[in-house]
């Protein structure tokens, strides 16, 4: 068993979801890690650590949905992470996706926003995310998502 | 100062046009809108269509009040700042939002954290004359649940 740090990827769209990604810090604490988001802005929430810049998208824009999974790609390339982890949306989607194609462990945990159903990324993401999580106890089932408690 | 903000996602005239109407015509000068990429354009209130993270912190630290659509970011930074916040849900069928999650973040978050909610045009009327009848937010702390913390801080070192 290895001492080395791992190196965790900790990517999200912009807004509440980069919020909820930001206060799930303390489980870093024992890794490095690099902080991928759609605003330059945002920057400066994570202190010194590494901070990466992807293209945002959502479904509803193809051409906006690729040029974002071709940067991810690169970004997941170039990182090579143990852990890819993402609250959502669609650019955390590619970096699970392509995360666990490279070989990372990785961990979905889906919006706090989606109170009555799971987000459609995270039902996609379910079929292959190493841990998938819900924030919400009633929407736990017993082949996953889990529920472990939430971002309050 | 009154902050009203639509998100980063797609703009909320319906929102805004209430809250500028409201304005003129109780002469309120402390009111400032961040309204979203082509958004209405309000004629009385200052705005802006788009806050960078740093002013929007700043603007937000200075708001007495907050005035928002149900987004948890918003949500969120309230609690975490104890400001008193009034939202109002994006509806989905007025192509103001991608789907319904606003309604139930908003109903939610009103029995969690003492969120205010308006849940449509009438009720946000309401509201603005009782600013000062707005419950305080529920105050939160900075970081996530003990439970949610260890459960994926032992993911990460069994990984």
């Amino acid at each position: 068993m290895s001492d080395r740090r791992k190196k965790v990827l900790a990517i999200s769209s912009g807004g509440g979801h980069w919020v909820q990604l930001l206060r799930l810090r303390p489980a870093f604490d024992s890794s490095d890690v690099v902080y991928a988001t759609v605003r330059d802005g945002y920057r400066e929430d994570i202190g010194n650590a590494d901070f990466r810049l992807i293209h945002d998208a959502n479904r509803w824009n193809k051409l906006k949905l690729l040029r974002c999974a071709a940067s991810v790609f690169v970004l997941i390339l170039r990182e090579r992470p143990d852990i890819v982890i993402s609250t959502g949306a669609a650019p955390g989607y590619f970096g699970v996706r392509f995360g666990k194609w490279m070989g990372a462990r990785v961990i979905w945990v889906d919006s706090i926003a989606n109170a009555e159903e799971l987000s459609m990324s995270g039902r996609k993401a379910g079929e292959f995310v190493d841990l998938w999580l819900t924030q919400w106890q009633h929407l736990a089932r017993e082949n996953g998502p889990q529920w472990m408690g939430s971002i309050l | 100062m009154i902050l009203v903000t639509v998100g980063t996602d797609l703009p909320f005239d319906r929102m805004v046009k209430i809250v500028d109407a409201w304005a003129r015509e109780r002469e309120r000068c402390d009111v400032f809108a961040q309204i979203g990429e082509g958004g209405w354009k309000p004629e009385y209130i200052r705005y802006s269509e788009f806050l960078q993270p740093d002013d929007f912190k700043n603007y937000f630290k200075l708001a007495s009040v907050v005035i928002s659509h149900a987004g948890m970011g918003t949500i969120l930074s309230a609690l975490l700042h104890g400001k008193p916040i009034l939202v109002m849900p994006k509806l989905a069928k007025l192509g103001e939002h991608r789907n319904e999650h606003q309604t139930a973040t908003a109903i939610r978050m009103k029995e969690f954290g003492n969120v205010n909610v308006a849940f449509d045009e009438l009720e946000l009327r309401m509201w603005l004359d009782n600013l000062d009848q707005l419950a305080p937010s529920r105050q939160i702390d900075s970081f996530a649940s003990q439970q949610l913390v260890e459960g994926i801080g032992t993911f990460i070192r069994q990984a």
